[in-house]
């Protein structure tokens, strides 16, 4: 068994390790090239992989579940009000005009016998989550409005599944119901199961109270460990403990997920939990892209292939048609409306689901479901190849692009911010309070989970992780702010920040916090523009404040501790360059008293060259 | 010299909210040989580089007051210029004669109308009496003081009338900055606004 996990780990990754930078270079998408790694180590090529493609396939469905998690996390509970119209108007007539569309097809074109054609119809109305979603972000245009309407009519359908999921058994008509228990209740849940609609309310009422008043405590302790793996195990348990507990409720995991996921936006710990879950989304929707590939059926293909192509090219025009004629209902522009369309036109992997449902309830048989079921992944594995098309051919006849234009702001999923500020303690909340004064809200990241906790009480935008971490950054919108101030008051840190900013994000202007002369240098060295010792300001003004008691004049001084704060600065550009010249090894504090000496040697120059000729020194001619 | 031959200094402690003065430097700006100060930009705490200022003021041969007119007078940080720039012995007094023979063109943008500055207007006095502490400051370091730029009544004008003013702007720098010798003096009148028309 041991041997065969290993195995199969290794076939599943490496087909997605060589297919995938291959598809990219060639620009069509990871998609795409999961699904054809998988056809190459599929049982019709290679033979790699047999049978148990199947059971692969159903075990990474749960990337899709993360997914929608993570599509949750990033659509709060407002933002999500604000598109209820758009999921239930767009997405409820898609789902309806499709299938009416379908079924006289399938009734009469396909012989089918009427339930079933309804059943099959219904199924066939459903997108691909996992690929249009993974698409969208791919190619940046999750924010375009096809990217958003998209967007609303997969959730409709990802909401849809339960109801019919539910209706399907009640097509099959007389049919015997074959219930097949998946894995039984704790005894606790027992007496529930007879009252579906209780342990319904019950579940979802659970997940709320979980999400909104639970987990963020939960994750607060957890932090407070400072052991980064328990974190991630935190959010993994959280994500599968909420959708095995809707499974069990009769309600789908994705649309647990998801909901746990909006819950969740509003949380201090959304950038965390993101950062912990994509790897896992991303890793298991490889897998399923790559299994869908490998259980292609190229027999049932190959058996009738002018059935199957016709039968694909049927259902995925009528698909098209449908959500082009929603998107100019909708006022989409050409291009988008184009990209809409075509973007959804594949039958997804809930129709996988919902036939074997059919399946299970007798409403289909197996030649049928076999055939059915390669129109889907045929259609799945067609949909990466139409919008290549549509990007490369089709796409630029329409000069408009509506990219980056925000025409509808009322479902806009959340601005991006110009301004991160990382760590928030005295000096970051300071700057912080200051650039909120002058109306620049700035995205903040924190790593002292307590701090965050009273700071977000407060009303400060604050996300807890540790914000030297790239994927952390990354999430935080370092790709699209403009400016990145460290106010981390570890020097270490803030030099492996530089690094890490110089490297990924070269357009951020960094501006960051130095301790002293010492770290100072040491960003200079790296090229850093913007580097603030922190005590070179208060120092200057407290020394102000006692020559004023002293008796110098307040204005004299000010301006005086101006001059000397430009020469401190000029003066530490200079040195910074100098000290590479020393050639022997001088010990810290050694350097430091050299340093010392040398600045107050300059200091005396700075008094002889800088005597104050402004207003006229010459005592008045004494009148006698 | 070839090196650019005017030194625009711009003052105006809020720049952010005139549209008069974003006009006027937007058609600077398309003059070539002329350096655009924002002193307030470079010195937010009214601490003038003295040596940097005294150093671009040698470069150049024609020097631009460009600021409104706040209580008849020009804002505070120019004035702060002018005590810490001039220096005795540098711009006047004994020695000072490093700005002798450049010429100074000042440029006013106002609320009030020209008539309001007129003997019988409200405001009882005209432009030039209003400036004539900055032609004598001029004068008294050997500069030649043209007759100033007027935009008067800036918050009631339209965008039109504010874009010819600006053409005209742009005219006089180029001929400044070209050196153009029939550029008139101080006392051929009242204002170049007259003579300079678009």
């Amino acid at each position: 068994m041991e041997g065969n996990f290993l195995q199969d780990a290794l076939i599943y990754l490496g087909a997605g390790i060589v297919c995938v930078p291959i598809a990219k270079r060639l620009g069509i998408g990871s998609v795409l090239g999961y699904l054809i790694g998988g056809i190459i180590v599929g049982p019709y090529v290679l033979g790699l992989v047999g049978k148990e493609g199947v059971k692969v396939m159903h075990a990474s469905e749960f990337g899709v579940v993360m997914m929608l998690f993570l599509i949750g996390l990033e659509l709060n509970p407002q933002a999500f009000w604000r598109m209820r119209r758009i999921i239930l108007g767009m997405g409820g007539l898609q789902m309806v005009l499709t299938s009416l569309l379908l079924l006289p097809v399938l009734w009469y074109g396909f012989a089918l016998p009427l339930n079933t054609a309804i059943g099959v119809s219904l199924a066939f109305a459903m997108s691909s989550t996992a690929i249009v979603l993974q698409t969208l972000k791919e190619k940046n245009l999750d924010k375009t409005n096809a990217g958003r309407s998209a967007f609303a009519v997969l959730l409709f359908q990802d909401v849809a599944v339960i109801p019919l999921l539910a209706l399907l058994p009640l097509l099959a008509v007389g049919g015997h119901v074959a219930h097949t228990e998946e894995g039984s209740f704790p005894p606790v849940f027992g007496v529930l199961q007879d009252y579906p609609t209780l342990m319904l309310v019950l579940a979802v009422g659970f997940v709320y109270v979980l999400s909104r008043f639970l987990v963020g405590p939960l994750l607060h302790v957890i932090a407070k460990s400072h052991t980064q793996e328990l974190f991630t195990a935190t959010a993994l348990f959280v994500v599968i403990g909420v959708s095995w507990l809707m499974e069990k409720a009769g309600i789908s995991a994705a649309l647990g997920a998801f909901m746990a996921g909006v819950l969740l936006a509003n949380s201090a710990f959304r950038h965390e939990l993101e950062v912990n879950i994509v790897p896992f989304k991303g890793i298991l929707l490889g897998i399923f892209f790559t299994a869908v590939g490998a259980t292609i059926n190229f027999t049932v293909i190959l058996g009738n292939p002018l059935r199957i192509v016709v039968a694909v090219l049927i259902v995925m025009a009528i698909k098209a048609l449908v959500l082009a004629i929603l998107a100019r209902l909708w006022g989409l522009k050409n291009d988008q409306n184009i990209l809409f369309a075509l973007l959804l036109s594949q039958v997804g992997e809930f129709a996988f689901v919902l036939l074997a449902a059919a399946w299970q309830a007798n409403l289909i048989d197996v030649i049928n479901l076999d055939f059915f079921k390669a129109v889907v992944t045929l259609s799945m594995l067609i949909s990466p190849v139409l919008l290549y098309v549509n990007e490369r051919y089709i796409d630029p006849y329409f000069g408009v692009k509506e990219r980056d234009v925000p025409t509808a702001p009322a479902d806009v999923m959340e601005e991006r911010r110009e301004v991160i500020l990382t760590g928030f303690g005295h000096f970051g909340s300071t700057l912080g309070r200051f650039l909120r004064a002058n109306g620049v809200e700035a995205t903040i990241l924190e790593h002292d989970s307590d701090r965050v906790q009273l700071l977000r009480k407060m009303g400060f935008k604050v996300f807890y992780g540790d914000g030297t971490r790239l994927d952390l950054l990354e999430s935080a919108g370092a790709t699209k702010a403009r400016i990145l101030i460290s106010a981390i008051d570890v020097p270490e840190k803030n030099l492996e920040l530089a690094d890490l900013v110089k490297k990924h994000f070269p357009h951020l202007e960094f501006y960051v916090r130095a301790q002293n002369r010492y770290d100072a240098y040491e960003l200079i060295d790296k090229g850093i523009a913007h580097v603030y010792r922190e005590s070179l300001y208060t120092s200057v003004f407290m020394g102000v404040d006692v020559l004023s008691a002293l008796g110098h004049r307040k204005y004299t001084m000010f301006r005086k501790a101006l001059e000397f704060i430009r020469y401190d600065e000029k003066s530490l550009h200079r040195l910074a360059k100098l000290r590479h010249h020393q050639e022997t090894y001088i010990a810290q504090a050694r350097e430091e008293i050299e340093v010392q000496e040398r600045l107050l040697k300059q200091d005396a120059r700075f008094a002889d060259l800088r005597s104050d000729h402004a207003w006229d020194k010459t005592p008045l001619v004494r009148q006698d | 010299m070839h090196s650019p031959s005017v030194l625009l200094l711009f003052f105006h402690p809020r720049y952010e909210d005139s549209q008069a003065n974003k006009v006027l430097l937007e058609h600077a700006r398309t003059v070539e040989r002329v350096t655009i100060k924002d002193m307030y930009e470079l010195y937010p705490l009214f601490d003038v580089d003295v040596m940097r200022e005294k150093a671009d003021l040698l470069k150049h041969s024609v020097v631009v007051w460009q600021h409104p007119l706040y209580w008849y007078n020009c804002p505070p940080l120019m004035k702060q210029w002018l005590d810490l720039v001039l220096e005795y012995g540098w711009a006047y007094g004994k020695g000072g004669d490093k700005l002798a023979g450049k010429r100074v063109l000042q440029v006013i943008t106002s609320g009030g109308s020209m008539e309001a500055y007129q003997q019988h207007g409200r405001n009882r006095y005209t432009h030039r009496e209003f400036l004539r502490p900055f032609e004598q400051t001029a004068q008294l370091c050997q500069m030649r003081y043209l007759p100033p730029f007027i935009v008067p009544g800036v918050n009631s004008m339209s965008a039109d009338q504010l874009d010819a003013y600006g053409l005209q702007y742009a005219n006089i720098l180029s001929a400044l900055a070209q050196g153009d010798a029939s550029y008139p003096a101080s006392d051929a009148c009242h204002y170049i606004n007259e003579i300079y028309t678009v």
